[in-house]
């Protein structure tokens, strides 16, 4: 049977939103204070939502320990107490949380071996959350019917 | 179609051990939750029902049908127990969040008059949860 194990973990950031694209007072009016020169920061909370079949032995979908290890190894030691505009992965990217959402999801796909990744959700705040689920997947769950 | 949820909280002990595994296998993947003293959590769970509205009444179910059932059928049976020591589910199954869920679902599956299972999430902590949609 095909179940979906979620977890949430936390991590401090700090980023500005500017695009080299736009001139300064267009980077104003598309950002506005997010593109405040100096930058801010936010706790961000990153759910990962993997899936598969429940093991018949040890009643999981995959072994939490190793989620964790995978997710703090490569999402939460790099991001974590950063400015996210000097990470090279937003080197020519602005740093908005569905760009942090999808870079996430990406270097998830990479490396968690032990169920399939379903959809990352990360909140910048408790009022906005972005979801990515892979290309072309719709990022909510709810919609699964 | 419409998704409704109802939310419903139990509290229960629980371990981690499975007899087809040595002690060693045991504690090397379960960890702290293969102590078989146990431990306990206060879990959440969310019934989501889908269905049409009702144009009479303007409800997808009755909501306190429903609770009725949640009660009835899991917290009733789940609350204040040990799962491995007093649920029938959990005598050769481990109580896993997985587990719960599927078990949960198969509780309350057929019992909702007027409306279709649809999801059963079990939040073991506020960070960590697993979700069930009936699929084999």
């Amino acid at each position: 049977m095909k179940a979906y194990l979620s977890r949430r973990y936390v991590m401090s950031a700090s980023h500005r939103l500017y695009s080299e694209a736009y001139s300064e007072q267009k980077n104003r009016e598309v950002y506005g204070k997010c593109s405040n020169p100096h930058g801010h920061g936010h706790n961000y909370v990153v759910e990962v939502t993997v899936g598969g079949q429940v093991d018949p032995v040890t009643g999981m979908v995959c072994n939490l320990a190793d989620l964790d290890h995978c997710v703090q190894s490569n999402v939460i030691d790099r991001f974590d107490h950063t400015n996210l505009n000097f990470d090279e992965r937003f080197s020519n990217e602005v740093p908005t949380t569905e760009n942090l959402c999808i870079a996430i999801h990406n270097l998830l796909a990479e490396h968690f071996v032990h169920a399939d990744l379903e959809r990352v959700r990360v909140e910048e705040t408790r009022n906005n959350f972005f979801e990515y689920a892979g290309k072309g997947k719709h990022g909510t769950s709810s919609s699964r019917s | 179609m419409i998704l409704l949820t109802r939310k419903a909280e139990f509290s229960a002990s629980h371990y981690y051990w499975s007899e087809q595994l040595s002690a060693e296998e045991n504690l090397r993947l379960f960890g702290k939750c293969a102590n078989r003293n146990g431990h306990g959590h206060n879990y959440t769970l969310e019934v989501t029902v889908e269905g049409e509205v009702d144009p009479v009444s303007g409800f997808v179910v009755d909501l306190k049908e429903l609770k009725e059932v949640i009660n009835r059928q899991v917290v009733d049976v789940y609350d204040h127990r040990h799962l491995n020591l007093e649920v029938p589910e959990f005598k050769h199954a481990i109580p896993t969040t997985e587990n719960l869920a599927i078990a949960i679902w198969k509780r309350l599956e057929n019992q909702i008059d007027g409306a279709k299972l649809h999801r059963i999430r079990v939040y073991e902590t506020p960070d960590l949860f697993s979700d069930y949609y009936g699929e084999a």
